[in-house]
Order: structure tokens, then sequence, then C-alpha cells
């Protein structure tokens, strides 16, 4: 007989070593998986986790690996806030959308003239344009008691579809011969976003992911703040003894990772994706959750598992490339490692017993 | 603006049709709920039911076994969501989420050989004299089997919850676990069945879409229906004959949009397109606008984890 013992409190030596153990767990089972499709699980393995970063082509694969963790860390460090408070925002996606269009949008009207506030005032852009599409799940939530992880996620849907038309419409490129989508921003440079340093894939969009764990650090460990995020979701009854306006509490959170995940998108569409497209959106608001919980709501933990997650990405391309499988695998190996991850935290919070239950 | 381009009739007979896959996902959800517990996965379970009816139905060339494969499919994905949160007492926000994520990535991985054909075309039933009917026989009473099973689960679904004691054993434990636990009933089996069933439900709601609705697969092609289907339960205050009002009201928006679309009104199609996303949202507001009622309405224990301590 196994039984559960709740710890008084939570171990803290299973706190770290919980992310760690969940990604053996799923190596291990995404292994099967590949072996299921008949590839090698362990040539597999070591393409996704090896190749990338130490292997032949490493020189090209490092530089893709902060190209696609920075907008995953600026996004879940801003979820990360939420989660904390019980504040689910699940529609990172679609507001990193609204915040591409609205930088890029910013970025065009000035096109062509030159100037050094053109790149500066499409960052503002892009922050406002996702910070006011997380304001409507928020602003529902705190006057109409509106669930938030619905409407949040609804109007992924929406935005792709506001994406489409501005793809088609407003922002077509005039010179485009008709093609849906807009001017190439990166080059018009400006408003591009480009590499800081050639070949180490750092443009500000990582720059701002790593700022944004630091603030978010300070936040939470020094700041009122964050103590407020984690007493409401902790307790939200002595929250509210405490003066924690609940509702308050919910729209800064999700204007903050709204405004984050609006950051992530301008950087991406003026720098590795170039140009308002219909299919811009990768999925990187809700890989983004998978980051956030990896990284046990950390702020450091994320930015480690935002760059174990763009290793799955780059070396799930290398293993599309070699090895012939396909990208949905990838995409179920991610939500794999979620799985294994909400299981294996049972052993933070509870202490396992083997043997007869004794009589309480 | 030109209406009489719409054929209201064709219109009205597509709105069950457009509002199966809904229902039954929304109705299966609603058990789910009754028990206490909050699966976010519909849309995961729908999709991956969508793509093992397809395949089922492609293989043998049966229809009612690609739809007894989605139950299946969807049961067998609900069961992960089921061990998780009632066996590892996982958040079920998070693990639902995670059902959602892992159900899209699976399936497009399932579905990789199936894109591009067309499954084996279900049936219409006929029923004699009724759907000779003008006007209301082709909106009806000409559809397939699925549509009047998803009407009889829905009956039936009501009439267990409000007659029984099966059902009112469910509801107990999504009031209150600890005191159904107390009784002496066996709380985490009785959800994990409840997760099940809904799970089955989803399955079969996705697999109405890939082999009536559209019919053929493409990757994601549930396209927000499993969260629909959540909103649909909120909306109806977690009672089963408002399910169907909200179902059917929303496949009736859907419908009217594509018609919208078809008859090329000088509204933008993306507008078209997301409004049944926006009336859903609207919806949700006013129906939880008035906060005691939804606070009562709701199962007390809906989405906490229980744990028997001693």
């Amino acid at each position: 007989m196994i039984a559960f013992e709740r710890r008084r409190q939570p171990s803290a030596l299973w706190a770290w070593a919980t992310p760690p153990l969940a990604v053996l767990l799923t190596m291990i089972a995404g292994g099967l998986m590949f072996a299921a499709l008949g590839k090698d699980p362990v040539a597999a393995i070591k393409t996704i986790f090896w190749d990338p970063i130490l292997g032949e082509f490493a020189w090209y694969y490092r530089g893709q690996l902060l190209v696609k963790a920075g907008p995953l860390i600026l996004i879940a460090i801003g979820l990360s806030l939420g989660f904390r408070a019980g504040i689910w925002n699940i529609g990172a996606e679609g507001q990193y959308i609204l915040g591409a269009i609205t930088g890029a949008a910013v970025g065009l009207a000035f096109y062509p003239i030159e100037s050094v506030f053109i790149f500066p005032l499409m960052v503002i852009a892009g922050a406002l344009g996702g910070w006011a599409w997380a304001m409507i799940p928020a602003l529902l939530r705190s006057w109409f008691n509106t669930n938030e992880i619905l409407v949040s996620l609804l109007l992924v849907y929406v935005a792709e579809q506001i994406l489409a038309s501005m793809s088609l419409g407003l922002l077509r490129n005039p010179e485009g011969a008709g093609f849906p989508g807009s001017r190439n921003l990166s080059q018009y440079p400006s408003a591009a976003n480009l590499e800081i340093a050639s070949g180490t894939g750092i443009h500000w969009g990582v720059v701002t992911a790593f700022l944004a764990v630091i603030v978010a650090y300070i936040l939470l460990s020094r700041h009122s703040l964050g103590y407020q995020i984690r007493l409401a979701g902790q307790s939200p009854r002595a929250a509210r003894f405490a003066g924690v306006r609940p509702n308050l509490l919910a729209v800064i959170c999700l204007g903050i990772s709204g405004a984050l995940a609006g950051l992530a998108g301008l950087f991406e569409v003026a720098g590795p994706a170039g140009q308002i497209s219909i299919d811009f959106n990768t999925g990187y608001g809700f890989t983004a959750i998978i980051v956030a919980f990896l990284g046990r709501l950390h702020p450091i933990g994320i930015l480690l598992a935002g760059l174990l997650m763009a290793l799955t990405y780059i070396g799930g391309e290398a293993a599309q490339a070699g090895l012939g499988l396909p990208q949905a695998a990838i995409q179920a190996f991610q939500g794999m490692l979620l799985f294994f991850l909400l299981a294996v935290d049972l052993l933070t919070h509870y202490r396992v017993r083997i043997g007869r239950r004794e009589v309480a | 603006m030109d209406l009489s381009a719409i054929n209201w009739v064709l219109l009205f007979a597509s709105l069950m049709v457009a509002s199966t896959p809904i229902l039954l996902a929304a109705v299966g959800e609603l058990v789910v709920e009754r028990a206490g517990v909050l699966n976010l996965g519909v849309e995961g379970m729908m999709i991956v039911g969508a793509i093992s009816g397809f395949a089922a139905a492609v293989g043998t060339g049966s229809p009612a076994i690609g739809f007894l494969a989605a139950a299946f499919g969807g049961a067998a994905l609900s069961l992960i969501f089921g061990f998780l949160t009632q066996y590892m007492l996982s958040n079920q926000v998070a693990t639902g989420l995670a059902l959602t994520l892992f159900g899209l990535g699976i399936s497009a991985l399932m579905g990789q050989g199936y894109i591009g054909i067309k499954p084996p075309s279900t049936p219409k039933i006929d029923i004699p004299v009724l759907s000779d009917l003008p006007i209301l026989g082709p909106v009806l009473f000409a559809h397939d089997l699925m549509v009047y099973l998803s009407l009889a689960l829905v009956a039936g679904i009501w009439a267990v919850l409000r007659f029984t004691r099966t059902g009112l054993i469910l509801r107990a434990v999504g009031e209150s676990h600890g005191a159904a636990h107390a009784l002496g009933y066996k709380v985490v089996r009785i959800r994990m069945a409840a997760i099940a069933f809904g799970g089955a439900c989803a399955g079969l709601g996705g697999a109405y879409l890939s082999l009536v609705r559209v019919p053929q697969w493409t990757e994601g092609m549930t396209a927000g229906a499993g969260w629909i289907a959540l909103a649909i339960v909120v909306f109806a205050s977690w009672r089963v004959p408002r399910v169907l009002l909200g179902a059917y009201l929303f496949g009736g928006i859907t419908v009217l949009q594509l018609n919208l679309q078809a008859a090329g009104i000088a509204v933008p199609v993306e507008l078209l397109s997301m409004s049944p996303y926006l009336i859903t949202i609207i919806v949700l507001v006013i129906m939880s606008s008035n906060r005691g009622r939804t606070a009562l309405s709701a199962p007390a224990d809906l989405g906490k984890t229980f744990h028997a301590s001693g």
C-alpha cells in the first residue's frame, strides 16, 4: 500500500530536483514514443539535446538557441507572476500577436523615414498593444467576475483573425505584388531588431528577456508587490486581511504579462520573423506556459527552462531534417514534459509512505 | 444587405449539425464539473477523438466503429488527466492545459498519413413521413444518427442527475467531497468515472467534426470548440437543459456567420469569423455579472484537490 502524507512545508530539495527528474522521465517516455515511430530513440534524444550544443553544427544552432529562448522567457516571466497569484492568463499567444501588430504598425507608419526614435516608439507600442489585449480579460474579471481563463483563451482566436485581416489589408506591403504580408521590417534599418553581436543570436528581445528575469527576481523577493502576489497565491483569505485588493492585483498581473508578451511579439516581428504575415504566430504563447511551470514559476528557473525548451525546438528541427522525425512529435514531447512535471511535483508537497497505513 | 441569398431552411437544417460537436463536449464536461472536477483539456480530448475516430473510420470503412474509437480515444486521454489530478494530486488548471497542449501534439502526430483523405460518409437516417414534412422535415428529421444520439444523451444525463441515486452521489461528491468521503463514497473512483465519461463525450464531439461536419482531417481542426464547450457549461449555470440551449444558440451563430460570408455581405470576413468567439465572451460576461447566481450554481468543490488524510 502506497500512501501520501502531506508535508508541513514543501520540500526544498524536491522543489529543485523535480524539474530535472521530469526532464529525465520525459526523455525515457519520449524515447519510447520515437521508437514507436520507428526511429532510433537514442539517436533522436541525442539529436535533440546534445547535437545543438556540442555536436558538429553547434556553431549554427547555438545562435538559434537564444533567438528561440528570448520570447519564451519573456512571456513565461510575465505569466509566472499571474500563475503565482492564481490568475490564469493563458491567452499570451493573442497578446503576442497584438503586440507584434501594434509595434509593426508604428514602424510601418514612419516608413521610409530614418530616425533613432522609431525603434523605441515601436517597442512602446508593442508593449501597449499586448497590455491592452490583456486588459480585456482583466477588466471583465474585475467588473463582471468573468472567468479570465476562458476569455483570454478565446481572445487568441480573435487575435488570429485580426492578424489575418491586417496582413491581407491594412498592413499589406503596397509593393508586394498583392501577396499577403507586410513590408519586411528587417530591411528597414530604423525599425529592424538586428543581432547585437553577430552569430550569437542576441537581439534586443533577448536582452529584454534577461532584464525581465532580473527585475522579476527582485520584484518577487524584495518588493511588496511580489509579496502580495505570493500571498494571494498561497492564501487568498489571508491576503484579503493583509489589505491585498484581489481585483487590482489581477489587473496588474494580467497587465504585466500582456505587456511582456506584446514585447516578445514586437521583437519577433521586427527581427527573426521580419514581417506581419498570416502564419506569424508559432505557439510561443502556449509553450511559454510549459516554460513557466518547468521553471517552477521562479525567474531563474524560467531562464533555464526557457533555454531547455528552446533546445527542444531547435533539436526538434534538427531531428526533423536528419531523422525525419515529424514536427508534431516534438509538440507531443513538450506536452509530455508538462505531464511528468505535474506528476512528480507530488514529491514536493507530500511524503510517500510505503507499507501498511497506520491508524490515525 | 441581401439576406434573400440565404436559404433559411438549409440554414436551420445545418444548425443541428453545427451544434452537435459542442453539445456532446459540453454535456460531458458538465458531468465532470458536477463531480467537482474542472478539466480544461476538452480541446485536447476533442482533437484526439477527432483523429482516432477518423483513423478508425477510414481503416475499417465504418463510421460507427470510428465513433466508438473516438470515445475510447477521448476517454483514454482523459484518464491521464484523471490519474494526475486524482492520484498524483496535481493542480487541475495546469493539468487541463497540459492535456490540451499534449492532445494537439499527439493528434497531429497520429494524423500524419490522413491529411486530404475523405472519410466514409455517415448515412442520414430517413424517418418516413416526418422527414417529408415541408420545412420541419429537413430541419428536424433528416440528420444522421449521431445528432439524435446526442439529444438522447442530453436527456439521459438530465434524468440521471435529477432522478437517480447515481446522480445524487455524483452531485454530492461535487458539492462536498469531504462529506461524501465521510459517508463512505469513493470520491476518487467516482471522479475518475466522471472524467472518463467526459473524455468519451469530448471524443465523440471531435469525431463528429472530422467525420460529419467538415468532413476531413486537418491539424488543429477543433479551432477552439473545446474552449467554447467549457464556456457553454458556465453559460448553462451547470444545468443540463441550458447546455442544450447554449450549444444550439452557438451553433446557430456559427451557421449564420458562415451563411453571411457566403452571401457576401459588406462585413469583413475576419469579423464574421471571429464573431462566435466574441459572442461567447459577451455571453460569459452577462452570465457571470451576477456574482451571487454564479457562486450558487457552481458546484461548491469545483476544482479543489481531494486528499483523504488520516
